[in-house]
């Protein structure tokens, strides 16, 4: 049973690290991290079946690949405080000599990252290639991606998804953020997605919707369900409506906050709307 | 000057195959992915004795490179297989990413390279593929010769670890090194040695400059011949001490010159030892569809044209 006052708390930290991440070096991307905020916390404080420490190969394990590789802030956040590396590395974010880059990688060989991403649109079928090599070696382990849901104009993940229901790669959960905006606006104003869902199915995925996408118990449930619809021979896709910006209230529910760093009053903002719970680093 | 004997002539993509066969049965962690050209790449034999260790990927080039990302997350050892124009330029920035900036141990196999491809014109042949893969940090650079050197050399791939991109071709060609060869990546093969002129070349290259060594040497024109089946790390080593006792270099390759193997050998000769230089080499431009020799004739990437080259670089000295 999820101890969900825990998980509160550290989804509030994690907003914390998110905003000062970003206000320290005034770039990055705060609004699609505070939207993925729960849903990253909880893969890794929750759901994901993880050993100490890390290997590249992660045999026996659950592991995550994270597409919108912009979203830095919030998978550093949680990396950080799940133990993959100090909390005080987060204080050298987009810093020159950093192993905090701007997207993820691995080239700074940060632990926890199994591939660099930023480009848009590769992480399914890196996730996809995982989840065959797991079942190549027996490894009875689930594979979990996050794409944007602008992503999906990417032709890259069309393909990954035909592949992944054709072969039947059955332990990947793939999750789509919905918060319905890119840069540019609205993604119906920039590229109407159309029905996601739709989509999904026609490609032979089964799909569940986590309509509150930024309530914990919401997601525990939702992801639970969709672990148990894995392992039926067909991938399993979550629709996750979030709202970007989510515990901010100035950055809720709007593209503005894309790729923008608060200012100083911004920052003291929405600290003061997310108290310290775990210890700032 | 050392006799050379064609043992029977043998399309290099023939030798990928071979080579596949073998690692399937001697490495269980090598894995073939392919986009739809199974016959194309000669693997038909893995994957009949290896089924769980063949990945049929469609026609989708940009998702097979990043399953094979995925695929060394976990311990295997991917050779993606499709043509060179399908493996690099449609994919670069998969390859990019995913591959080479991740730091993935991904072999990256690719035929039908160069104009060799023939009729189907130069929506397929790619003369580009060598400069877009020697341009990526960290990445192996391999243009094998022939049958044998390319089996030897996808053989040895498997016990190098990091990104590889190993370019071979579709026609069939002389088969001339020895098929007990050691594959050492990144070190040279000195075929021939002579006084007046280095020819450095690479793939289907080698032999031609084999037979353009007989024909200057009736004109009294002994060349060193060296082998340069690895592109990037390049042996500058065996480069430069050839051309200090020759004084000029003619390089060779099915390659557009910009970014082939002659400007990889220009910056290190510019570095140390700089010599005139002579390409042989497609000018800049794109192919079209005609034979094989027809093409290599027209641009200028067969026996005479060395030759030709060769005389030039000579009286430059």
């Amino acid at each position: 049973m999820a101890d969900i006052k825990k998980l509160e708390a550290f989804v509030t930290q994690v907003r914390r690290d998110i905003v000062r991440q970003v206000h320290k070096v005034s770039s990055g991307h705060p609004g699609g991290s505070l939207g993925c905020a729960e849903f990253i916390s909880v893969l890794y404080q929750e759901l994901m079946e993880r050993k100490e420490g890390f290997d590249m190969d992660g045999i026996e394990e659950d592991l995550f690949f994270l597409s919108n590789g912009h979203i830095s802030p919030v998978f550093y956040s949680v990396l950080a405080r799940s133990g993959y590396f100090p909390v005080e590395e987060l204080n050298t974010f987009r810093l020159l000599d950093s192993r905090l880059q701007g997207h993820p990688t691995t080239h700074e060989g940060l632990p926890g990252v199994r591939i660099a991403s930023g480009s848009l649109g590769q992480g399914l079928s890196v996730a996809v290639g995982a989840a065959q090599a797991k079942k190549l070696n027996n490894d009875n382990h689930t594979i979990y991606a996050l794409m944007g849901d602008g992503e999906l104009q990417e032709g890259q993940n069309w393909e990954a998804i035909m592949y992944a229901s054709a072969k039947k790669v059955d332990n990947l959960i793939a999750t789509v953020d919905l918060n319905g905006q890119q840069i540019d606006g609205s993604t119906d104003h920039v590229l109407d997605l159309g029905s996601v869902r739709a989509k999904f199915e026609a490609f032979g995925w089964i799909v569940l919707d986590i309509e509150k996408g930024n309530d914990i118990q919401a997601i525990v449930s939702g992801m639970n369900e969709a672990k148990a619809a894995s392992g039926q021979g067909k991938p399993v896709c979550v629709l996750l409506h979030t709202v970007m910006g989510n515990g901010v209230d100035f950055m809720m529910g709007t593209h503005a906050w894309h790729g923008k760093a608060p200012n100083d009053e911004q920052l003291a903002s929405a600290l003061e709307q997310n108290p310290e719970t775990l210890g700032d680093y | 000057m050392k006799t050379y004997e064609n043992t029977g002539s043998k399309d290099t993509r023939s030798g990928f195959g071979a080579g596949m066969t073998e690692l399937g049965r001697t490495n269980p962690n090598v894995v073939s992915l392919c986009a739809d050209l199974i016959g194309s790449l000669k693997i038909q034999t893995f994957i009949d004795e290896n089924p769980e260790r063949f990945f049929q990927i469609g026609i989708a080039e940009a998702n097979m490179m990043g399953i094979a990302a995925g695929l060394t997350i976990g311990g295997k050892i991917p050779f993606t297989g499709t043509f060179a124009n399908f493996s690099t330029g449609r994919v670069y920035d998969q390859i990019r990413q995913s591959i080479a900036y991740s730091g993935k141990n991904v072999k990256i196999c690719a035929s039908h390279a160069g104009l060799t491809l023939g009729e189907d014109g130069a929506t397929h042949q790619i003369l580009e593929d060598i400069g877009l893969m020697k341009m990526l940090p960290g990445m192996t650079v391999i243009n094998t010769c022939d049958y044998n050197q390319t089996k030897a050399a996808t053989i040895a791939l498997a016990d190098h670890v990091g990104p590889v991109y190993l370019r071979f071709g579709r026609p069939v060609v002389p088969n001339f090194t020895p098929a007990d060869q050691t594959f050492e990546i990144g070190k040279a093969v000195q075929l021939q040695e002579g006084n007046d002129v280095t020819i450095v070349a690479t793939g289907h290259l080698v032999w031609e400059a084999l037979e353009a060594c007989k024909v200057l040497n009736e004109k009294g024109i002994t060349a060193d011949v060296i082998n340069i089946h690895t592109i990037k790390p390049l042996d500058a080593e065996a480069i430069i001490k050839s051309v200090k006792k020759t004084g000029c270099v003619v390089t060779a390759e099915e390659h557009n010159f910009l970014g082939g193997l002659g400007e990889s050998v220009a910056r290190e000769l510019s570095l140390t030892h700089p010599v005139p230089q002579e390409y042989v080499a497609t000018e800049d431009t794109f192919g079209e569809s005609g034979t094989p020799a027809q093409l290599m004739e027209k641009y200028g990437l067969n026996t005479n044209a060395i030759v030709k080259k060769v005389e030039k670089v000579i009286s430059r000295k």
